[in-house]
């Protein structure tokens, strides 16, 4: 089975707050990781490599940056990686990306093409547009994937802690969950030994498309800003010493029956 | 202007509560008239009900949508809806499915998870959304030349009331082929047993703020402390981790909640745990002052949660 898995290099934001320089990211106080879902993927596309054989490819769409995402997930157990970068691509949308993606798949021969169920921006859309771009099924929040011959089985997870079963005929596209599988952990070392891998790119030109197609110029959807939202009413945000903040804890959770 | 469309989801006869919210956000939008569509075997039900909150609703009733299986309803949606239209959808893991592929099929925008409208400025759309995770949000700008598909945070607009009365239009006949590459099989319901969350008064409940496996110990101390009435739960990231068991997770794809006290510790409240809390009153600890949680706490300390627990739990075991 040839399998492709996109990945996407996003700012890591953590637990702390966010900081922004004016209405937008303060680019030097972030740190870029792979994206969480991502490496689900890659998991699951090795795992399934191993189990019914063929070959992991991971792709991704970004600047020069994003090569260390690419060598991070073939540390992982991806034999191959293709980096698709141009700066006609930059300030893409959704579909814009998929349209990038697109023009690689259809260079290659993939029988399963993994993405992950989101990414920082929130939309959730890049794996379902590649899908529909290629005419292939799709499935979303996949957390569950058995192989069989010519299809799979795959679960989804819908509302209320259900799985929903489909079978699904290759090639697709699918969707991954974060839980389906616990992602391999990656040294220094493994990273090390995949540093001198020559990496193929592909630029706008490369892969016959129309720059007015992709990146800022032919995005529809476009963010303005960030910003951090107007506090509403919000808690009462209980203040003082530690000791005093701890004591009137204890008298709201005595006051509702909790102690 | 652009026509408005709105695909509303049901079960057994009944629609789901965010259908009067896209017919609100659909106004919001500046809509004058909004259509509904509802597929699926034996709708008639279902189809009149959403002609309370709606102008118009397009039935398309067949045996491949009795269950809702996104890759059909695409095929069918796309069939009965012209080019250009706005097509809203409530976000959640059905419209994840199909949204942003019926947005390549109706060559139109697709903006998803939307929190906010401003409105629409010629054929520009305006909404608000977050992204890196809800802790941050943005103001996003959307093309509505050739339409779009929208999908609605549950709760971000208000709902309008019903007594609309639209009338039940059969497009049955136009859904076209319906066949598919993918197809449903069942419905697994996560296995019972083991803990159960839903019957605790207080929950303490923890998330990424607890940063190691071995913290968990922690909440299991603030448990002990509080006694019987308490139980420890979690959100997602902690399931993920496989730290905590999934009967613990709390949220639209774990348990639904209703404890007297919440205890949202190291939590920062992303919607799809917020939506599995139901009731009760929520005390969040987090470092970062502008975690979304505390904009739906009704208590909130600013605090990591690493000191604050053993302070808290020391403090209760002094009692």
């Amino acid at each position: 089975m040839e399998i492709l898995v996109c990945v996407k290099n996003v700012p890591d934001t953590g637990e702390e707050e966010i900081e922004l320089d004016g209405n937008d990211l303060d680019y030097d106080e972030l740190t870029y990781v792979v994206n969480e879902w991502d490496n689900y993927a890659v998991e699951e596309a090795i795992q399934i490599a191993d189990k019914v054989g063929g070959n992991v490819t991971v792709i991704t769409v970004g600047n020069e940056d994003a090569d260390e995402v690419l060598r991070r997930e073939m540390a992982m157990g991806a034999g191959k990686a293709i980096h698709l970068e141009d700066e006609a691509f930059e300030k893409s949308d959704a579909k814009g990306v998929a349209t990038i993606l697109k023009a690689a798949v259809d260079k290659g021969k993939y029988d399963l093409i993994l993405t992950g169920a989101q990414a920082d921006a929130g939309y959730g859309a890049v794996g379902g547009m590649l899908a529909a771009m290629l005419d292939y099924p799709y499935a979303s929040l996949v957390n569950k994937i058995e192989a069989g011959s010519g299809k799979l089985t795959v679960g989804r997870e819908i509302e209320g802690g259900n799985t929903e079963m489909n079978e699904i005929e290759l090639p697709c596209v699918l969707s991954i969950q974060t839980g389906i599988n616990e992602p391999r952990y990656v040294g220094i070392k493994g990273i090390k030994q995949v540093s001198g891998v020559d990496i193929p790119k592909f630029a706008a030109s490369d892969l016959g498309l129309d720059e007015s197609s992709v990146g800022e110029e032919g995005a529809i959807v476009k963010r303005q800003d960030y910003f951090i939202p107007e506090a509403g009413e919000g808690a009462e945000m209980l203040e003082g010493s530690d000791d005093e903040i701890i004591a009137k804890l204890i008298e709201i959770l005595k006051a509702n029956g909790g102690l | 202007m652009a026509q408005f469309f709105a695909y509303v989801q049901h079960a057994d006869g009944v629609i789901e509560d965010t259908a009067a919210e896209l017919a609100a956000a659909a106004k919001a939008m500046g809509a004058d008239s909004v259509t509904a569509i509802v597929t699926g075997s034996g709708v008639d039900a279902a189809a009149s009900a959403a002609g309370e909150f709606f102008n118009e609703v397009y039935k398309i009733d067949n045996a491949a949508l009795a269950y809702p299986n996104a890759e059909v309803v695409r095929k069918a949606v796309a069939a009965v809806v012209p080019a250009g239209s706005v097509v809203l959808m409530s976000h959640g893991t059905f419209a994840m499915d199909m949204g942003p592929g019926l947005s390549v099929k109706t060559n139109s925008a697709y903006i998803a998870d939307v929190t906010g409208i401003d409105g629409v400025d010629g054929t520009t759309l305006k909404v608000v959304r977050t992204e890196l995770g809800g802790n941050i949000s943005t103001h996003v700008n959307a093309d509505l030349a050739n339409g779009a598909v929208v999908t609605l945070r549950p709760g971000a607009v208000e709902a309008v009331s019903g007594g609309v009365g639209g009338a039940v239009v059969d497009k049955s006949g136009d859904a076209g082929d319906l066949s598919a590459k993918r197809k449903f099989i069942e419905i697994v319901a996560p296995a019972a047993g083991g803990v159960d969350i839903t019957k605790a008064e207080i929950l303490v409940s923890i998330g990424r703020g607890i940063e190691e496996e071995d913290n968990i110990e922690l909440a299991m101390g603030l448990k002990e402390a509080i006694g019987s009435k308490a139980e420890v739960s979690c959100s997602r990231p902690i399931v993920d981790a496989k730290w905590l068991e999934p009967a613990r997770q709390v949220g639209t794809s774990g348990k639904t909640v209703k404890p007297n006290v919440y205890l949202a510790l190291g939590i920062s409240g992303s919607f799809q745990h917020l939506g599995g809390i139901k009731g009760g009153i929520i005390i969040a600890v987090n470092k970062n002052p502008n975690a979304p949680i505390f904009q739906v706490a009704d208590y909130g300390i600013e605090a990591d949660i690493l000191e604050f627990i053993p302070a808290l739990t020391e403090k209760i075991n002094d009692l």
